[in-house]
């Protein structure tokens, strides 16, 4: 049977939700001061990019962009079969800074837990803030989006996809059954 | 992307685009040497042994680093101070070590193919970490992997093996897997020390020195074994150092970028002049620098993701 796949955003739905949560993270944090956003590979870091050059619009400010992997910090060594790994780019100090994580879905929860492990590996962040695309539900942690692009109830076996264009811009984002 | 293989006993066993995959695996690892907590939790209760019959400092002090900082549980044994001297065979101690429930044995041992021997009756997963005169897989890609950081890729690259070929495992797997990657691999040693058929192995074997040297962009230098063959097969240190030993001067034949390699220990004013061993154009401890990368990437490997058997 083949799968069924429904639209939820189109492409600017998801920049009026990215313009949104810009501003959000502005508002919430009081301006750029000590701010970073660290994008998860892989769509995370897109995202990150396209708020990274929205608080610049808005504020006028670059704040510091990083990247990071979590593959090293994943529970299931043993049971999944993609080892690829990617590269964490940080090139600046997170001590005392408040860190955007973002990424683009939120499901489980284990991605971000593996995320803040890594993160503190690196430093101590004053806080970290979740900034997430779309929120499908069905979490086994207990994690919480500070930033929500849409929340969007899902079965467990179905997919969310978020597209992007080669220049890493999202397109889409879509619902498979 | 997967990894299928069980355990990593020689570049034989990889194709070009695995041997990629493990680069790149490599470059994701090599940053965390770097930072100031130098620990990521990847193979947490992992227990990994490494069964060093052969001394090494540097190669075992690697494994050990690369595993401890993947937050693997690591063990030494050495063969000086194992059961061996009292008689136990190699399967017998291997047997012994595999009832304590490792999940890797990192073997270096004096018998080619003892590692291909232990992988085939063990269930742990086997890391050949040198094996006699046959292969030392982890070498060669920490080779393939300081010349990609220099040079951007390996395809099409003139790279210069030069010394004892006859008793090198490094130059072996380096022969596999640099031409599995795209290099030009050119030989040159002393005739003693020439292995009959070395073209079946993929490489062009110069005449001289000069002409292995000629436009070369990489020159790897091997280590003459001065406690075992370096007394029998020359007829003296200073007519090797004259006719194969690499020094300023016949270092200007290669190109002017040119990278010098030596898998270390090296021989100062043997193989070697210590004008290029400490000259602008060595790599030798970028070599060791990524061979922790290099490692974590095996460990890494061969302890994740389902696996097949492999005969």
């Amino acid at each position: 049977m083949a799968s069924e796949i429904t639209e939820i955003l189109d492409s600017s739905s998801v920049q009026r939700a990215l313009t949104r949560i810009a501003h959000e993270i502005l508002e919430h944090n009081k301006g750029t001061e000590d701010l970073v956003l660290i994008g998860i590979r892989t769509g995370g870091d897109y995202l990150a990019a396209q708020l990274h050059q929205k608080i610049a619009e808005i504020e006028g400010v670059k704040v510091p962009l990083g990247t990071i992997d979590i593959t090293m910090y994943r529970d299931d060594l043993g049971t999944r079969n993609d080892l690829a790994m990617g590269q964490t780019d940080i090139r600046f100090p997170l001590g005392d800074r408040k860190v955007i994580l973002v990424d683009d879905v939120l499901f489980t929860g284990r991605t971000i837990r593996a995320a803040m492990d890594a993160l503190i590996d690196l430093g101590r962040p004053r806080n970290i803030q979740l900034a997430i695309l779309i929120d499908r539900g069905h979490r086994e942690l207990p994690i919480r989006p500070d930033y929500i692009g849409r929340n969007l109830p899902t079965a467990r076996n179905e997919q969310i996809e978020v597209e992007f264009d080669p220049q890493h811009v999202p397109v889409s984002v879509s619902l498979i059954k | 992307m997967n990894f299928p293989h069980r355990h990593v006993l020689g570049i034989k066993q990889f194709n070009a685009e695995e041997l990629s995959f493990i680069l790149d695996t490599a470059e994701s690892f090599k940053e965390i040497n770097t930072r100031s907590i130098k620990k990521v939790p990847t193979l947490r209760g992992k227990t990994i042994i490494n069964l060093f019959f052969e001394a090494s400092t540097r190669t075992r002090t690697s494994f050990e680093i690369a595993g401890k900082r993947l937050s693997a549980d690591t063990v030494n044994i050495s063969g000086s101070s194992s059961s061996v001297v009292k008689g136990e065979t190699l399967e017998d101690t291997a047997r012994n070590i595999e009832s304590m429930h490792p999940d890797i044995i990192v073997m270096r041992h004096s018998a080619s193919g003892s590692c291909d021997y232990l992988a085939a009756r063990l269930n742990c997963a086997v890391v050949n970490a040198g094996d006699g005169t046959h292969e030392h897989p982890s070498q060669a890609l920490l080779d393939a992997f300081t010349i990609r950081q220099h040079k951007g890729s390996i395809a099409g690259l003139k790279v210069a093996i030069i010394g004892d070929i006859t008793h090198s495992r490094v130059v072996r797997s380096n022969i596999d897997c640099l031409n599995k990657l795209g290099a030009d691999v050119v030989i040159s040693g002393p005739k003693t020390m020439l292995p009959p058929g070395l073209e079946r192995l993929g490489c062009q074997v110069a005449a001289n020195l000069t002409e292995a040297l000629k436009d070369a962009d990489v020159v790897m230098m091997l280590r003459i074994q001065l406690e075992r063959q370096g007394k029998t097969l020359l007829p003296s240190l200073r007519e090797y150092s004259r006719y194969f030993g690499l020094n300023e001067t016949n270092l200007k034949l290669a190109k002017p970028d040119a990278i010098v390699m030596h898998p270390g220990p090296m021989n100062r004013g043997v193989e070697i002049s210590t004008a290029v061993a400490d000259g602008p154009q060595n790599v030798i401890l970028d070599q060791v620098e990524n061979g922790v990368a290099v490692r974590m990437a095996l460990l890494y490997l061969a302890a994740g993701g389902e696996k097949i058997t492999e005969d």
